[in-house]
């Protein structure tokens, strides 16, 4: 039996390398893919905590919303990426500073 | 021995996914970062199975491996000109990231490390599907309706901006 602290340190390793990624990539794909991982990160906490501190399945039915929101979140980010990439040739974001004050 | 079986197993995966993390993280090419995630998503997935969600183990593999992966190489591929498969990315404010990143991490394995939890599991092993099908359709059937919206609407915002534009 694997206690709850190691899935939830394991959990906050996985966040914190996909902030670290969020924070320093340039590239706009690998900063979703960084988002991607925190999602992961947050969806164990959930399950991990819907098994050994509510003991029921709620936690995983919000788990699964994270999923569908993530996909959605992915698709549209992609798109819009997709869009900066055809009106800056590149997806480099320190280059999209159009809004910069 | 039937008690060494699951740590093997945990340590095992827990490697695979903070390596495979690592290297999306660090690495500098980008079509490796898109498989390097596939790792990460199955050994989340195998998580899920060790926590007992059968159901959502499988829902990530779908939809993870089978959907965002794919997306994103989709990306990859769209956003780069391709010369071979060099795709570099750079990384900028290495410094200030890691600093806030490890502190995240401090914090949060403080606070999980002097939280007294419960040591035992509450939940007995068994398939989860029918009772997550069962409070999709009667407690969360508003948030299961508005996440279908939700869908909608990113499948036609994604076709949207996508979209070539067309001058008349």
């Amino acid at each position: 039996m694997i206690p709850l602290e190691y899935y939830l340190v394991v959990a906050s390793a996985l966040f914190s390398l996909g902030l670290f990624g969020l924070l320093t990539k340039k590239n706009a794909v690998n900063v979703l893919m960084s988002i991607e991982l925190m999602f992961n990160a947050a969806n164990i906490n959930l399950i991990a905590f819907s098994r050994f501190v509510t003991g029921d399945t709620e936690g995983q039915v919000f788990a699964l919303f994270v999923i569908v929101i993530a996909a959605c979140e992915s698709a549209v980010a992609l798109a819009i990426v997709m869009s900066l990439y055809r009106i800056l040739k590149g997806v480099d974001l320190p280059e999209a500073s159009a809004l910069k004050g | 021995m039937e008690t060494l079986a699951p740590k093997i197993i945990f340590w095992v995966f827990t490697g695979l996914m903070l390596g495979s993390a690592l290297v999306v993280v660090l690495g500098t090419n980008l079509v490796r970062a898109a498989f390097a995630l596939l790792a990460t998503f199955f050994s989340v997935a195998a998580f899920y199975a060790m926590l007992g969600a059968d159901f959502l183990a499988g829902v990530q593999i779908l939809v993870y491996v089978g959907g965002i992966l794919t997306l994103f190489l989709f990306g990859v591929m769209l956003t780069n000109r391709i010369y071979g498969l060099e795709l570099e990315t750079a990384t900028f404010q290495l410094g200030s990231g890691a600093l806030v990143s490890l502190t995240v991490f401090a914090v949060l394995v403080t606070v999980v490390l002097t939280t007294p939890w419960s040591q035992t599991a509450l939940v007995e092993e068994g398939p989860t599907t029918p009772a997550i099908g069962r409070l999709l359709m009667t407690e969360y059937v508003l948030p299961f309706e508005i996440a279908s919206v939700l869908l909608l609407v990113a499948l036609l915002g994604a076709a949207m901006l996508v979209r070539r534009r067309i001058d008349l």
